[in-house]
């Protein structure tokens, strides 16, 4: 029993530090399907979560704060889609001035306004997003095995972590069965023909941006309003990148990015309890080997030692029509 | 003076000088905005920044140092942007070759200086260029595109290197996770230092020896890049594979070697930060230099001279930077960051925004001043 509610509270850290990977990879995945490279997540997030909590600290409400957020990733997203769509500029030097720069703004502007060390104010109450009860986790919370996964892990989240589970599947409806979809993963594949059936190549992969944008904003707006409870500097560290491990992990499809995540969420979520701890027949696993674990799983699979992992066929062209 | 039948081209001083300045001359525009938005005036930061970093015999051998790094990571990038490649690492490829420009420092102290520092340059490049051999490979033989895997070799990098120092490297008996000091025979002289001993006047910094390097390195890469057969066929792999393989040239031979002088180049950053400076191996001392180089490099076009002319640019502005965080408190070293973003966006992500426009013009008064001459 003991061991149960251990590996319940382990899943439960799992769920919360994998949720801003799901909504990052799932943004990299409306981008790269569309064609266009963004190693540009990690600046996106790191701005949403940076307006985000200033934008609630100063107004009270966590949900003002999300729509600044929102705006944020979609006005960077946009920033990218201009460098690289419209100007044809390389993605991947767009996407590295975007992290740069955000990683020098949001502390400039958090200094200036804030004057707290590049640090937002603490938030409190509204000003974050809090847990949600869901209907009878009280209830049912003293059932053996069933209740306990209801009440301690599937409840008691907030929203952003519902928002996040619920986008997994919408994006695959998205992707595989509306038109914008088909369109978005044809962009990415042979944009050519795209073009020969009338469609904006331009506006088809602007829209996908936006959606990118969204998704990272939402993203960001988790870290520092419902996951933490201010905007730290620095704070997304790595975890755009490490978005993009997953993407590239699950071979850019939607529900082995849930799964890449969860992985990845959980190795992060372990990798305090294994601190120190010797494993029977092991010895005591490195912290430091679990946090290069991700990186290094991708790097094999990108090697094609795990099967292999087929970019969208268009990916990183910008798009030149003939004429 | 061209030839009849080939098209009137933008004289080169467009294109290596104007252009560039143009880039910086808008970065700095808008980062002047950002200035003003937090409410202080962008005219006075400027100046500040400017004295901070040339106004004082200090402040240039400051200025001076921080170029040093950005040389070597300018460089790195350079170096494999001419095969075509992109090289995000060389912030790991710096931590791990300070790595082994510290190890030389620590284990073979008991060899002469003069026998030292080649020892340590050999023990930077290695490990350098061992961190960057691995993405080359994978790219050259399973086509594992290198952005992607050496942006995750930084953080295998950093895992590594706070496993080593904590585990390894650690001096007994301490708490922060740095090896011991090397003995005085193992660090690289200062400039000052060299001065006062020959009979000159010299404000104290940071710069050292290593600056020497760099200088050295730049005039290495030219000569390697366009005046080696090595370097000729690294830079035909980089402009057109398949005419490389046409021409008998191997692509992947190519990739890996630049991948390898490319992460050795970023590995010199320790002789600066960890041989020169610190005296000792400690965490997360390449701070951001490796980034800055795509900077540097972009700036510079991948030319030796450019990126020396950029990494000093960007050594005056971490240098103004912070005496400028000194006395607007306002403002703080991150600036400098927001600077460096937008000089990547302007001259890299956004070059096609002006480029044309502005090569068409000199391109067209070319072609009038043709035209004008043909018709005498």
């Amino acid at each position: 029993m003991e061991f149960f509610t251990l590996f319940i509270l382990v899943l439960d850290a799992t769920l919360r530090v994998a949720t801003p990977l799901v909504l990052a990879a799932l943004a990299g995945m409306f981008s790269e399907r569309s064609g266009v490279v963004d190693i540009g997540l990690e600046g996106k997030m790191l701005g949403a979560a940076f307006a985000a909590a200033a934008t609630a600290a100063v107004t009270g409400s966590a949900w003002i704060g999300l729509g600044a957020g929102i705006a944020t990733g979609f006005a960077l997203a946009m920033l990218h889609g201009l460098a690289c769509i419209t100007y044809r500029g390389d993605q991947i030097i767009s996407g590295v001035a975007i992290n740069i720069l955000v990683s020098g703004l949001a502390p400039t502007l958090g200094i200036a306004w804030f004057a707290r060390g590049g640090q937002t104010p603490t938030l409190v109450g509204d000003e974050r997003f809090r847990a949600i009860t869901l209907p009878f986790a009280d209830a049912v919370k003293d059932v053996p095995i069933l209740g306990q996964l209801y009440s301690e892990l599937l409840s008691g989240h907030n929203i952003l972590v519902y928002f996040a589970l619920a986008a997994v599947p919408i994006t695959a409806w998205i992707l595989y069965r509306t038109r914008f979809g088909l369109r978005v993963r044809a962009v990415g594949e042979n944009p050519a023909a795209v073009d020969t059936a009338g469609i904006s190549v331009t506006w088809m992969r602007y829209r996908a941006l936006m959606v990118t944008g969204f998704l990272c904003g939402v993203a960001g707006t988790y870290m520092s309003t419902a996951h933490n409870a201010s905007f730290v500097r620095d704070m997304t560290a790595g975890k755009g990148y490490l978005a993009l491990a997953a993407l590239i992990f699950a071979k850019w499809r939607p529900v082995p990015v849930l799964l890449t995540c969860l992985l990845f969420g959980f190795l992060e979520a372990i990798e305090a309890r294994l601190q120190g701890v010797e494993i029977p027949g092991i010895g005591a696993i490195p912290v430091q080997l679990i946090q290069a674990l991700p990186y290094v799983l991708t790097v094999v699979l990108l090697a094609g030692f795990i099967g292999k992992a087929v970019a969208p066929k268009a990916i990183g062209v910008p798009y030149v029509k003939e004429r | 003076m061209s030839l009849f039948g080939t098209p009137a081209a933008a004289p080169r001083w467009v294109s290596v000088g104007l252009i560039p300045l143009i880039n910086l001359v808008l970065a700095l525009i808008v980062s002047g905005l950002v200035v003003l938005a937090i409410g202080e005036s962008p005219l006075q930061a400027m100046r500040l920044l400017v004295y901070g970093a040339f106004g004082y015999p200090e402040a240039i051998g400051f200025t001076l140092y921080y170029a040093t790094n950005f040389i070597f990571t300018g460089l790195c990038v350079a170096m494999a942007f001419h095969c075509g490649l992109f090289n995000i690492g060389g912030e790991g490829q710096a931590y791990i070759g300070g790595l082994g420009v510290g190890l030389v420092c620590l284990f073979f102290d008991f060899l002469p200086f003069v026998l030292i520092v080649p020892l340590a340059i050999v023990g930077g490049a290695l490990f350098g260029a061992a961190w960057s051999f691995i993405p080359g490979y994978l790219q050259a033989k399973r086509g594992s595109h290198t952005v992607i895997t050496t942006i995750m070799f930084n953080y295998i990098a950093y895992s590594l290197m706070v496993y080593l120092m904590v585990n390894v490297l650690i001096r007994p008996g301490q708490m922060s996770p740095e090896s011991r000091p090397f003995i005085d025979s193992a660090t690289l002289p200062k400039i000052h230092e060299i001065l006062r001993w020959m009979g000159f006047q010299a404000a104290a910094s940071p710069l050292n020896l290593s600056f020497v390097w760099a200088l050295i390195c730049c005039a290495l890469v030219y000569g390697f890049i366009w005046h080696t057969r090595w370097g000729y066929e690294l830079r035909t792999v980089g402009q057109n594979q398949r005419a490389a393989i046409y021409g008998g040239i191997s692509v992947s031979k190519n990739i890996v070697l630049a991948m390898v002088l490319s992460g050795a180049l970023a590995g010199f950053v320790g002789l600066n930060e960890i041989m020169g400076v610190q005296h000792r191996i400690l965490l997360n001392f390449v701070a951001g230099y490796g980034f800055v180089g795509i900077a540097v490099s972009l700036m510079g076009r991948n030319h030796p001279v450019g990126i020396l002319l950029a990494s000093l640019l960007f050594g005056a502005l971490y240098q103004g930077g912070s005496e400028l965080a000194f006395d607007m408190p306002k403002i703080t070293r991150e600036m400098v960051v927001v600077i460096q973003g937008l000089v990547i966006l302007f001259a890299g992500a956004l070059e096609n925004m002006f480029r044309p426009q502005i090569e068409g013009f000199f391109r067209r008064r070319a072609e009038m001043a043709m035209a004008a001459a043909g018709a005498d």
